[in-house]
């Protein structure tokens, strides 16, 4: 049976459906590779440490004024629960971080895993988007304009990691919601985000990314009986922000260890062209001129501002 | 050397502070320390130094090298030896209560020779330890057993009385 995900989809199916609209000036240019910035921040996730004990999602919740949670971030009953088709959590536009629980046979723990945006170095939601809502920053976060966003979807189809998540609150104008790495509030500034600073086990070590690959590899190389031989997100999708050592191999823990190196942009851009019409239109077409208004106030609240 | 005059002086200011102290300081350090130098969400942390000696068996498993002892873990034995001084015995003269200060990360950056780079803060090089070894040995894990959680912890979990409340009846349209 073959499985279809969000992405084989894009690349197959619209593929050819698309060929005949043809758009998308700005996605040839964004697709030159340039391996990232080189002195961007990153965050270091080592699996062995994480105990489960949420403190992280609280953290983003207070950090990023979230709504209120359905329970207690010391409830741990949300381990078991399981989206469509049994699997596991995922971010969400009231929580833009996660950790789910793996129970690995021969393990004497489970593993928990915490999820959130990755901050690609070249990241599909970003080449994917028409509208140019997202920012790579040099300091390593992608970043969104929700004021820009149409809610046309694209980037959620995009992105090789299911993350980013859509508001509905505004059922004329849903906007993307996501994990910013605490950009506007901490990173910024130089500070790690708020989930990396308020774990008690630190499981998460924030610095330079490149500072963090040469950590992550002499962890592996001083306790190789201990870690898995790979540190995910080194290259994958031509490399994250966000970078994981377990000691379970990474796809029975909920990764996609096919995404390959290149980033998701190389393969998709010969039909980015096109595709974000069929994808885009629709909403385009819905909401009309309420869009280009709305950007346009946007654009004047932007001027305005002292 | 500089680590021993220290010590030797802290010990004699235990020894007027706390006279009913049964064993000598310096060789098996306090009796019961409280840990508060974070305390937040969560209660200070009254840690029973004496009965945890007993328990590990060493000074090393927590000190690492520090106290004169050999380190347990044969990766440190590679470059730390027991006669090696250090520059402090307390978890926090080394862990430091911001690990990603700007300072911190400069340090880094500055020195490509520096090696310990992942060296943990202090609520992280604690909870490593602590927990690490009750996992091991089967004591307790709970968060609330080392300490108690706050009203201010207790509103950043949305626990107690800051819980959710249940969204019970779906009534829309009520006047505010
Ligand atoms: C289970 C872990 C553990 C073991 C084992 C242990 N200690 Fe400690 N020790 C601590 C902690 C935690 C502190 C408090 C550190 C702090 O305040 O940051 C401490 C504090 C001390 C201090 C006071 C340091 C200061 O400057 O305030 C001394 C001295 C000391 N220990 C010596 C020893 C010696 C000697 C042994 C072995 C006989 C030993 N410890 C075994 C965990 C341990
Ligand atoms: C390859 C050699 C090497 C290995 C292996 C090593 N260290 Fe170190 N250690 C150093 C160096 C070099 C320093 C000086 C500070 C620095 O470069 O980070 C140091 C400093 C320290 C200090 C601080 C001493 C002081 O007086 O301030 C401690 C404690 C320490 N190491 C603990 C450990 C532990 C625990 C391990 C094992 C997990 C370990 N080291 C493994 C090389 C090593
Ligand atoms: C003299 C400085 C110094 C003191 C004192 C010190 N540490 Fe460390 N500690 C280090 C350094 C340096 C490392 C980095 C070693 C490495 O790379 O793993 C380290 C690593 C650690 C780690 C992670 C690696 C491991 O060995 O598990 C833990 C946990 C830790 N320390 C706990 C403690 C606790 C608990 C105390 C107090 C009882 C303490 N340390 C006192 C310097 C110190
Ligand atoms: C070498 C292993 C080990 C390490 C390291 C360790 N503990 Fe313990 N701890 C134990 C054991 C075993 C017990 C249970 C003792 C008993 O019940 O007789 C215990 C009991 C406790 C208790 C009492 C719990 C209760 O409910 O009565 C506290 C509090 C505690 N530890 C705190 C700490 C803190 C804080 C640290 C880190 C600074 C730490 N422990 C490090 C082994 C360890
Ligand atoms: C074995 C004992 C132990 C256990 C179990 C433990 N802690 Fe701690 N915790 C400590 C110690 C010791 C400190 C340091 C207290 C201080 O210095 O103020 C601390 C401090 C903290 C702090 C920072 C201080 C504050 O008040 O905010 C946080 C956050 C924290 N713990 C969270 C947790 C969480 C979450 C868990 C459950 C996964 C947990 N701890 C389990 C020993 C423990």
């Amino acid at each position: 049976m073959k499985k279809i995900n969000r992405r084989s989809f894009l690349k197959g199916g619209l593929a050819g459906g698309a060929a005949l609209a043809a758009t998308g000036a700005k996605t040839a240019s964004a697709a030159q590779d340039f391996g990232g910035y080189p002195d961007s921040m990153g965050v270091l996730v080592d699996f062995t440490k994480c105990v489960g004990c949420r403190t992280c999602e609280a953290a983003c919740n207070k950090e990023q004024g979230l709504p209120e949670p359905e329970k207690p971030f010391d409830d741990q009953s949300v381990f078991d629960e399981q989206r469509h088709g049994g699997l596991p959590r995922r971010p969400t536009e009231k929580a833009y971080t996660v950790v789910n629980r793996y129970n690995i046979v021969g393990r004497e723990h489970p593993l928990f895993r915490k999820v959130q945006c990755n901050h690609c170095n070249e990241p599909a939601c970003l080449t994917s988007c028409f509208v140019n809502a997202y920012k790579k920053t040099p300091e390593g976060a992608v970043i969104y304009d929700p004021t820009v966003c149409v809610g046309c979807r694209t980037c959620m189809i995009a992105c090789p990691f299911y993350v980013p998540a859509y508001s509905y609150s505004s059922a004329i104008n849903p906007v993307v919601k996501k994990c910013i790495m605490c950009y506007d509030t901490r990173l910024k500034f130089g500070r790690p985000p708020a989930c990396v600073e308020a774990c008690p086990q630190q499981v998460m070590t924030f610095g330079k990314r490149s500072e963090l690959l040469k950590l992550a590899h002499q962890k592996i190389r001083q306790n190789p009986d201990k870690y898995v031989d790979h540190v995910y997100g080194e290259k994958e999708v031509g490399g994250t922000a966000w970078l994981y050592l377990s000691d379970v191999p990474f796809d029975r823990i909920g990764f996609d260890t096919h995404l390959g190196n290149q980033p998701i942009i190389n393969y998709v851009k010969e039909f980015l062209t096109v595709v974000p019409m069929v994808l885009t239109i629709w909403p385009a077409l819905f909401t009309g001129f309420h869009l280009l208004s709305n950007r346009k106030d946007a654009k004047k609240n932007e001027e305005t501002k002292s | 050397m500089g680590g021993k005059k220290k010590l030797l002086g802290v010990a004699a200011v235990l020894v007027l502070t706390a006279p009913l102290a049964s064993r000598s300081w310096a060789e098996t350090g306090p009796d019961t320390v409280v840990l508060d130098s974070l305390a937040n969400h969560y209660e200070a942390v009254t840690f029973d130094h004496a009965m945890h000696v007993d328990v590990a068996g060493n000074c090393a498993t927590c000190h690492h090298h520090t106290t004169g002892e050999a380190p347990v873990d044969q990766n440190c034995g590679r470059c730390h030896s027991a006669a090696q001084g250090a520059s402090g015995i307390a978890c926090r003269d080394c862990h430091s209560v911001e690990p990603f200060s700007a300072a911190n990360l400069k340090a880094i950056d500055s020195n490509p020779q520096m090696y310990h780079t992942g060296k943990p803060g202090l609520k992280g090089a604690l909870h490593q330890k602590c927990l690490g070894c009750h996992q091991e040995m089967g004591a307790p894990t709970g968060c609330q057993d080392c300490h108690a959680r706050n009203d201010q912890g207790d509103a950043f979990f949305r626990a107690g009385k800051y819980a959710p409340k249940p969204t019970a009846s779906e009534s829309h349209g009520g006047g505010h």
